[in-house]
């Protein structure tokens, strides 16, 4: 071996050239990734936000929404979901393809590289996709003037913190699910779609019926969204929740990530 | 002797109840090419994928450069070239990203890599293809780029599973020289195969295998004397009649193997055997007389050919 291979290198930033080569594949979908998560949710935010917004400027002011016009009050919501989707696009699709359609995970595998820090990689290049979305869609939103600069910046980490609570179990699950026939519609259909519509992101969840409201409880979105509402406009509630909110989310990463990195390796050394 | 590159001993590798790998024992030395020959399903996929430190094993030890794989996995896939079975190329990204991000995997610099590139494409016939996505290349020029993509690092082992497995004849014999010439730089190469015609090209020793277990060792010649006779003569009577004769044929030679379309007669002068044949006023509809290969050796082995 002449080539002056440093496996103690490897060691340390292996799960960085897989991010790295995870980045180049994402950045050859540039234009679709702007479009779906950048584009989606400015539809939503100018449908809702501007047309659902009058009718509740009209009836009620900004009573129901703690003072904030409507537009701004849905916006860390928004933010928050579109970490998610992307998160969760880049934690499923490469994982799936790694192991099955492709085997690519095989592949890096076979060099000093690890199960683990395979995960780890795919996992970072999802959270860097989901930095680059959120940071254009805060940047358009302080441009249409939905928000104003300041502490509303922290809206950037807090969606992607969110993103990546769900991102992790997103990647568990496809690492570990064997037959992907159905699960994308499943994921998209039953775990997507209700968590959009329930967690608080188009009013606020305590205006539900009690019996709706553990669909927000459980999920990151809310918790995201909570949080990124405190840092854009003040909080007034207690704040033992904002820290049950941080808490929650971080206690999401630990766990799915861990079992992730397990199952990566494990099915690996299959 | 000097140590061997890779040293097994009574491996064994069990999955649920069925044992894919069942204590099996041999050595690589040093710019040796050694091959494991058998049908699909004899274990050899599995022994590779346990020499290139990517799966664990039940029970046995293996020893790859002093180390154990299953231990050091990064440190002993560092020396380490792998070429999977199925190609598991970046078909999204060019040729040469995809020689260019595996060798980030190995920690490569990004100048010693880009001049690795130039070789590679070179070696692999590939210079006019570097900036075409791999999804558009054939199937003998992806083989020939996960080759090039195994060699990235130098390896002091290159590990190839079933290497021209779905391959068009032309494309190998490309493949064959390429490797052939990897064989005569030095580099130690492990292939699998269940072509016999590869493993008497590539191999300077190989292993027999079938059903997890090794059933002979040694060079392809020394296992044809061993195991065959000098000449084999084959004939066919037709379907049916194959069988009938079959006894008749049996006096005139030292072996025979009935197969449902040719009998398979082993004898040390197959012209010699066939006048007699004649004499006897049997009149086969087809007759040729070649050297005995490594299918002989094989069937002789377990009763079965290679590829059935």
């Amino acid at each position: 071996m002449n080539a002056g291979i440093d496996v103690k290198q490897i060691q340390r930033f292996g799960a960085f050239y897989i991010a790295g080569a995870r980045i180049r594949s994402i950045s050859k979908w540039k234009a679709i990734i702007a479009a779906v998560d950048i584009g989606n949710p400015l539809f939503y935010l100018i449908s809702v936000g501007i047309g659902i917004g009058v009718l509740v400027q009209n009836h009620s002011g900004t009573s129901g929404t703690g003072g904030i016009k409507y537009i701004a009050f849905i916006a860390p919501a928004l933010l928050a979901n579109t970490a998610i989707t992307g998160v969760m696009d880049e934690c499923i699709f490469p994982t799936i393809e790694g192991f099955k359609w492709r085997k690519l995970f095989f592949a890096q595998n076979a060099t000093p590289i690890t199960g683990y820090q395979i995960a780890t990689g795919v996992y970072i290049a999802a959270i860097a996709r989901a930095i680059f979305s959120v940071s254009v869609y805060y940047v358009l939103l302080l441009i249409f003037n939905v928000i104003d600069f300041g502490t509303s910046i922290l809206l950037i980490p807090v969606a992607v913190f969110g993103g990546a609570a769900f991102g992790s179990v997103m990647l568990f699950f496809a690492a570990k699910i064997e037959k992907e026939d159905y699960f994308f519609n499943i994921i998209q259909r039953l775990v997507i779609m209700p968590m959009f519509l329930f967690s608080g992101t188009f009013f606020p969840l305590n205006s539900m019926p009690i019996f709706l409201q553990p669909i927000g409880w459980v999920s990151p979105l809310w918790h995201a969204t909570e949080l990124g509402r405190a840092v854009a406009f003040g909080y007034k509630g207690p704040s033992f929740l904002l820290i049950v909110h941080f808490l929650y989310l971080a206690i999401m990463i630990a766990v799915a990530f861990g079992l992730s990195l397990r199952q990566f390796e494990r099915r690996l050394s299959k | 002797m000097s140590k061997p590159l890779i040293s097994v001993r009574g491996l064994t590798k069990v999955f649920g109840d069925f044992t894919a790998v069942n204590g099996i024992d041999f050595d690589v030395a040093k710019g040796e090419s050694f091959g494991l020959l058998g049908p699909n399903g004899a274990g050899k996929s599995t022994t590779m994928r346990i020499l290139a430190a990517t799966s664990t094993r039940t029970s046995g030890t293996v020893e790859i450069l002093d180390k154990d794989p299953e231990k050091f996995g990064p440190l002993v896939r560092a020396h380490l070239g792998v070429v999977p079975q199925q190609d598991n190329l970046d078909g999204e990204l060019t040729v040469s990203e995809n020689l260019f991000i595996y060798g980030r995997y190995f920690g490569l610099s990004k100048k010693f890599i880009k001049g690795k590139i130039e070789e590679l494409l070179e070696f692999a016939q590939l210079e006019e293809k570097r900036d075409v996505k791999v999804e558009a290349l054939s199937g003998g020029m992806k083989r020939r780029l996960t080759i090039a993509r195994g060699l990235v690092s130098e390896p002091d082992i290159l590990l190839l599973d079933e290497p021209t497995t779905g391959l068009d004849p032309q494309a190998r014999h490309i493949l064959w020289d390429r490797l052939f010439r990897l064989k005569e730089q030095g580099v130690t190469l492990v292939l699998t195969t269940h072509f016999m015609d590869e493993a008497e090209q590539l191999c300077d020793r190989l292993v027999v295998m079938d059903k997890g277990s090794i059933m002979a060792e040694g060079s392809p010649s020394g296992l044809i004397k061993e195991y065959s006779s000098k000449e084999v003569l084959e004939v066919r009577f037709g379907s049916d009649r194959n069988k009938e004769i079959a006894p008749q044929l049996a006096q005139m030679c030292e072996r025979m193997e009935t197969l449902p379309d040719r009998v398979l007669m082993y004898t040390e002068d197959g012209e010699k055997l066939l006048e007699q044949i004649a004499a006897a006023k049997l009149h086969p509809t087809t007759s040729l007389v070649r050297r005995s290969s490594l299918e002989d050796v094989f069937l002789r082995l377990t009763g079965r050919t290679l590829i059935e």
